[in-house]
């Protein structure tokens, strides 16, 4: 099985969609001759050529809304949004239209486009390259937020969110992209949207997560196994709508759960995941529900030791999951 | 001099590792502060690694062609000036966390906070939580602990009657100390709610203990008392017209019981866990309703006194336990209770024992029956003595044996061999 990093997983799942149906085509800022200002749109153009790879203004709401109206028409758009913290621009095309789509037009119109968007800090990308944006998008009933944390996990899953007849919202972690390697097989396989996936099992704490965080817990554990601490780790990887039932059932394991989010504390998914285990899981809780987040500070600042202090890491992690193991 | 690191810088936003090209610097190469030292090849940029410091080249710890991630060491740097402080600090830190784990295993202030979990189990499984050892901070019991508990098998009980148990001064009437949770029950309209309070609630505490704490048993034999009824019919008119009360049937029970507890004391005694107290003194507690009340006042060494001196006490107490006189010294030290539990009427009954004594008798009503005599039918007064034990104390064949005994003095009890006074 080959071993690609995260971002290989992204152009690969791309390029193999493109390849299995014509329908599906790629647009936005530089992502044809230039292959992405991250590279996750390497080769495309050339494979692909100008009429599947287009190259966008900068405009993402134009980037949005041409997607949605080609999505309507029965074409397949994956949409890229240069960094996550540009998709501002384009919150009405896709929450007014994108999102309720469907539904006010009684299902005589979908709007089956999946646009991909680089997260989250800790690369020195300081205000506008390292926000983690999914919380606004995250009560829209109509989307779905895919937000995955392995190559495996990118490869199936962007080809489920490209397939996908509704609108998905596909985050991708930029620190991720070559930090992150592992194996991905060269079948062609779909992971299902909407199901949180067991990560490592454990009996003494219950860690919920996505996205980058989870890396982080699965290395936090491994240290603190050496302990007698032993972690189990539940990757939400669809966070809206959320997967209730594994979420329950991971947090009944322990009654000790720990749910991290690099997002701002305040208003995040994981006040949400906080919310349906309060609400279903009271007589199996052994400890307070403990949050692990980013502070309530506008955006990730720029100088080192600040953007340190914002970002969650592996310390962090392991401090936390250590303390609530002692609780 | 110092020695200081020169690590794998961030390139690129998305940049998470590089590969040494080419080092610029060989060890002993004198470098300025943002002189190249390395060219570094990502798979989004190449670019020229400056050095952080103005020194000599010390190691170069990567190789070329190596791959490193951001943040690794890449080599070491002599500098000129202070001496690196990150070797002090780091050695203080160890020990202050060794002395904070200790505080943390002496502190049992979280040993009763339960958590939802934890109360859960231990209901379920009917687990003593005060028994459990916690592994939480604060000595808190976890989740783990309890499910180790289940587990192993070794479940601490709620405290059971062995340790309510202990021996208290004979007589001494204190509120039971545990009580059985009660239910709550429903009411619909018309249904009167009584509070139980006073005499009520004592009675109520006094006999759920008795029965928690006391294995009974249950002994019953019939006596023919057809001589003692006549005899006593012949002289109760003018006993009632010479002393100014009744001479009840009751009274020549007491005496008989009293005559029992004398030649078998086993039954006239107390439980007290390690030992069994057998009492010197014959004192028969003798139940007395009153209205919703009921009281137990004692006939003090019944064993000293004549038919006519038990009635006597019996038609006193009695007297005192209708007016509300009765004091605390008539109701203590009871040893064994005879309950007249024939004036109402009743042939058979299983007594609950009046706690902590050993048995209670109770006298049944005297009927008139065909009972055969020598293959004849004949007309006899007959009546039932039923006798609840502490099994603990006595087994059956010294209770047949005292039973067999107060039914053949009962049976013996006529006008010419009997005197009330």
């Amino acid at each position: 099985m080959p071993v690609m990093s995260y971002i290989q997983a992204v152009t690969t799942a791309l390029r193999e969609e493109m390849h299995r149906d014509e329908k599906v085509f790629v647009l936005g800022e530089d992502v044809g001759k230039k292959g992405g200002v991250f590279r996750a749109t390497d080769g495309l153009y050339d494979e692909f050529g100008e009429h599947r790879v287009l190259d966008t203004p900068l405009a993402e709401s134009a980037i949005a809304g041409v997607g949605i109206g080609a999505a309507m028409y029965g074409m397949r758009p994956v949409a890229e949004m240069q960094f996550a913290d540009f998709i501002m621009p384009a919150v009405n095309q896709i929450i007014s239209e994108a999102a309720k789509m469907r539904y006010r037009s009684n299902n005589d119109w979908d709007a089956p486009i999946t646009i991909r968007a680089p997260y989250g800090g800790g690369v020195h990308g300081a205000l506008y390259h390292s926000q983690s944006v999914e919380s606004i998008f995250a009560n829209q009933p109509g989307l779905k937020i895919v937000i995955p944390s392995t190559p495996y996990d990118v490869k199936g899953l962007l080809k489920a969110a490209i397939r996908d007849n509704d609108p998905v919202l596909f985050f991708e972690h930029k620190r991720a992209y070559r930090l992150l390697k592992g194996e991905v097989p060269e079948d062609d396989y779909v992971l299902p949207i909407g199901k949180a996936d067991v990560k490592r099992e454990g009996s003494d704490i219950t860690i919920i997560t996505y996205g980058l965080c989870v890396h982080f817990a699965l290395q936090a554990a491994e240290k603190l196994a050496e302990e007698g601490i032993d972690a189990h780790i539940l990757d939400l990887r669809t966070i809206y709508p959320l997967d209730q039932e594994a979420i329950i059932e991971a947090a009944k394991k322990t009654g000790k759960v720990l749910l991290i989010t690099e997002d701002n504390k305040e208003g995040s998914i994981i006040g949400e995941v906080a919310a349906i285990i309060a609400e279903n899981c009271l007589f199996d809780l052994d400890a307070p529900i403990q949050r692990l987040a980013g502070p309530d500070i506008p955006a990730m600042p720029y100088a080192p030791t600040m953007e340190k202090y914002f970002m969650v890491n592996p310390d962090k992690v392991e401090k936390a999951m250590r303390d609530l193991a002692e609780f | 001099m110092a020695s200081e690191k020169i690590n794998m810088p961030q390139l690129g936003e998305s940049v998470t590792e590089g590969t040494i090209s080419t080092w610029l610097v060989s060890v002993g190469d004198k470098v300025n502060k943002y002189d190249p030292i390395a060219e570094v090849l990502t798979d989004k940029v190449n670019a020229e690694v400056p050095s952080s410091f103005t020194g000599v080249i010390k190691e170069l710890v990567a190789d070329e062609g190596e791959t490193i991630a951001v943040g690794d060491l890449m080599c070491y740097i002599e500098t000129e000036g202070g001496a690196s402080e990150d070797t002090s600090e780091r050695d203080a830190e160890p020990k202050e966390e060794s002395i904070n784990e200790k505080e943390v295993s002496a502190d049992q202030s979280m040993k009763k906070r339960y958590s939802p979990a934890v109360l859960r189990m231990a209901q379920e499984n009917d687990i003593d939580l005060s028994e459990v050892n916690g592994t939480g901070r604060g000595g808190r019991i976890t989740r783990k602990d309890i499910e180790k508990v289940i587990k192993t098998g070794e479940m601490p009980k709620p405290a059971s009657s062995e340790e309510t148990a202990a021996p208290k001064a004979a007589g001494s009437v204190s509120s039971a100390s545990k009580q059985a949770p009660v239910k709550q029950q429903e009411t619909q309209a018309g249904d009167i709610e009584i509070p139980v309070t006073g005499v009520r609630k004592i009675i109520a505490e006094n006999m759920v203990r008795s029965k928690q704490e006391i294995p009974h048993a249950w002994m019953t034999v019939e006596a023919d008392v057809t001589d003692l009824v006549s005899y006593r019919n012949q002289v109760k008119n003018e006993f009632k017209q010479k002393e100014g009360f009744s001479l009840t049937f009751f009274a020549f029970f007491v005496k008989a019981v009293a005559q029992g507890l004398k030649e078998f004391p086993q039954l006239n005694s107390t439980w007290a866990g390690d030992k069994i107290i057998q009492r010197k003194d014959i004192n028969l507690s003798i139940a007395v309703a009153k209205d919703q009340e009921l009281y137990v006042p004692v006939i003090k060494h019944a064993d000293e006194k004549s038919i006519k001196g038990i009635a006597r006490d019996i038609y006193e107490l009695a007297m005192k336990a209708r007016s509300g006189k009765l004091t605390a010294d008539d109701m203590r030290g009871g040893t064994f209770t005879v309950n007249n539990t024939g004036s109402f009427g009743s042939i058979h009954s299983m007594g609950v024992i009046n706690h902590p004594q050993a048995a209670i008798l109770q006298v049944e009503s005297i009927v008139k029956r065909p009972v055969i005599i020598n293959d004849m039918f004949a007309a006899r007064d007959m009546v039932n003595l039923s006798l609840s034990l502490d099994h603990r104390i006595l087994d059956g064949l010294v209770c047949g044996q005292f039973l067999a005994r107060v039914k053949e003095l009962l049976e013996n009890t006529n006008q010419d061999n009997t005197n009330v006074y």
